[in-house]
């Protein structure tokens, strides 16, 4: 278990720069997601944690140790890969036994504790099977096993769960996540699905185009977006160009095009100081379609009109058409959706909404 | 109609190519002096005079120890250069490829008489180390296409995780690389072997004076008369060039088999 430092890193691959001037704190014990769209540089990062790839500027440290410059076989690091990556000439044993031998283990203490590794990832039977025997979720536990027997200082994990089945892919969250509570090793968690992002970190980093764009918690970095590319990444958003009028006793006022003037709580919009231009941010989830009569409560409210329903069982995606501007919605109902080209009425709560800098015209 | 046709021709090409063997095959057993038909009598006494030729023994041994130490050098030439091309980023990686590849395209006869050309230039007589050289160049190219083919599939990440739990480059090449491409490593050796046990042309412009390989000592023997011993010889040769990679591929399937690959 130690901490990770990434210091002012970058990777160029000849004249692509495919991670620009990057810091990054993970503490120690905390589960810590990369997130972006493939080619943000999340593996890269990784890679160069593990000591795959060496950076070209800056220094990585772990626990303290700068280990740039050290190969990645002395690096003690547990490493999981999308396609598992088992040793397919040995058996689920001899796999998790592979990193045993290179450490000063007695030899006859590896049975026991690859017996423990095989039991912490519920699979203790399966010892004596080859690798090819097992199903796609089973060899991805073996390759967790394999991983964490060493006792790693840092778990990196490389879209673990992208290879397998939607449903088994959830199954595998939950373990995961389980596991690595149970034993606590730092763990840096690569994907490009927000959905386990947001269930499985402690913190997320949020990376585009080779540079991060937010490091938190999941409910901030979902709440309080720190930027456009964020706020359309995680999660479905509305943005829309706005102005702010004025910022005082913790409220900023919005006006914006189409539900007029929002009181925003401050907090929901941090980087705003005070009237200029600014990217209003609606969730999809906050902006509620309600029949034309519905009262008010202190929502804003705005007539609109039912463009497209996409029916998605437990809950429905509209889109919206309020005047000349769409919106998209997302509402949970236990009855029939509005049908579209229904007369409805959109409800915004103000807090609900945040507020990004900037924008202009 | 059509289909008959072709069967019918499709049989004719295979007799024309096969019953010539055949016909050696049959007639190394038989009992007359003559190696010719009609055959008077089922007999080993061609094979038993065989195991008594001292020429013919010399023949195979030589053959033997070249194809031996042809297949350990090419091998390990080839699976160090599949390596190096496959694995690492080496500066002019296509044209050392082409190189390397290039021997099965040019005429054999080519290379025979260039190589012997280039080492006369040097000043270097023929000796044997000559012919093993012309034989390691005349099979690298079987070794490297077999081995390149495997080592493209065997995935960078399996070698990752070994290096990741903590075993070295060397620790991971010799207990993950290496035990999955060596199918592909014994059927390169196999090529090898049987390549170098078969080649004549190259032979005879390499060979030193006095050595024989078993494929120029029945060159020589056919110049003066056509012995049934030369049929029996025929029999062997054909047994070893076609059994032994037979052999190997089960071999080579088994191994892939356990290994899943």
């Amino acid at each position: 278990m130690s901490s990770v430092h990434l210091r002012n890193i970058v990777k160029r691959f000849g004249t692509f720069t495919a991670v620009h001037k990057t810091s990054l704190e993970i503490p120690e014990g905390a589960f810590v997601t990369l997130l972006g769209p493939s080619g943000c540089g999340k593996t890269t990062n990784l890679r160069m944690i593990a000591g795959l790839l060496d950076p070209t500027e800056g220094a990585i440290e772990i626990g303290g140790r700068d280990v740039t410059n050290i190969p990645i076989h002395k690096r003690n690091l547990g490493l999981v890969f999308q396609n598992y990556a088992l040793f397919p000439h040995k058996t689920v044993a001899e796999n998790v036994a592979f990193g045993l031998k290179y450490r000063d283990v007695p030899k006859d203490e590896i049975p026991g504790r690859v017996s423990q590794a095989l039991e912490l990832v519920q699979l203790p039977q399966m010892g004596a099977r080859y690798p090819k025997e097992l199903s796609g979720g089973q060899q991805q536990r073996i390759a967790l096993a394999r991983a964490i027997v060493i006792e790693p200082d840092v778990l990196l994990l490389d879209e673990p769960l992208s290879a397998l089945d939607a449903n088994l892919r959830e199954d595998m969250r939950v373990e995961l996540k389980r596991i690595q509570d149970q034993i606590g090793v730092t763990t840096v968690f690569v994907t490009h699905d927000q959905s386990e992002a947001l269930a499985m970190s402690d913190r997320i980093v949020v990376m585009s185009n080779g540079r991060v764009e937010q490091v938190g918690a999941p409910q901030e970095v979902y709440n309080t977006p720190a930027s456009e590319f964020v706020a359309q990444f995680l999660g479905a958003s509305n943005i829309m160009d706005a102005s702010c009028t004025r910022r005082s006793g913790g409220t900023a006022v919005i006006e914006s095009p189409v539900f007029g003037s929002l009181p925003v709580p401050a907090q929901k919009a941090p980087n705003i100081g005070g009237e200029g231009p600014v990217k209003l941010v609606i969730r999809a989830e906050k902006l509620t379609l309600k029949p034309r009569e519905a009262e008010a409560n202190g929502a804003a409210t705005v007539d609109a009109r039912v463009e497209t329903v996409d029916y998605q069982g437990q809950a429905v995606r509209y889109f919206v058409r309020a005047g000349d501007v769409q919106l998209q919605a997302i509402n949970m109902i236990d009855e029939a959706p509005f049908p579209e080209g229904a007369e409805v009425t959109l409800h915004l709560r103000p807090q609900d909404c945040a507020a990004l800098p900037g924008g202009g015209a | 109609m059509g289909w008959g046709a072709l069967r019918l021709y499709t049989l004719l090409v295979y007799g024309f190519m096969f019953l010539p063997v055949g016909v050696v095959v049959l007639l190394s057993f038989n009992a007359s002096q003559f190696g010719s038909f009609p055959m008077t009598g089922f007999s080993l006494r061609w094979f038993v005079e065989l195991a008594q030729n001292d020429a013919i023994l010399r023949a195979f041994r030589t053959s033997l120890i070249l194809g031996t130490l042809t297949a350990l050098i090419s091998t390990t030439l080839g699976v160090l250069a599949s390596l190096a091309l496959v694995r690492y980023r080496v500066p002019g990686e296509n044209y050392i490829s082409t190189l390397l590849i290039a021997p099965i395209l040019v005429p054999e006869v080519v290379l025979a008489v260039a190589l012997l050309l280039f080492l006369n230039f040097l000043e270097v007589n023929k000796s044997f180390t000559l012919l093993l050289l012309g034989h390691v160049i005349f099979t690298l190219p079987f070794v490297i296409l077999v081995v390149q083919a495997r080592l493209v599939s065997i995935r960078r990440d399996i070698e990752e995780a070994a290096l990741s739990l903590g075993a070295s480059p060397v620790q991971t090449f010799f207990e993950v690389t290496l035990p999955l491409m060596l199918p592909a490593v014994l059927a390169g050796a196999l090529f090898a072997f049987t390549i170098s046990f078969d080649d004549i042309t190259g032979t005879l412009f390499w060979k030193p004076g006095g050595v024989e390989t078993v494929p120029t000592q029945i060159f020589s023997m056919l110049r003066n008369s056509i012995s049934p011993e030369i049929n029996a010889l025929g029999t062997v040769m054909i047994v070893m060039t076609v059994g032994l990679p037979l052999l190997g591929l089960a071999l080579a399937r088994a191994l892939a088999i356990r290994s899943g690959g």
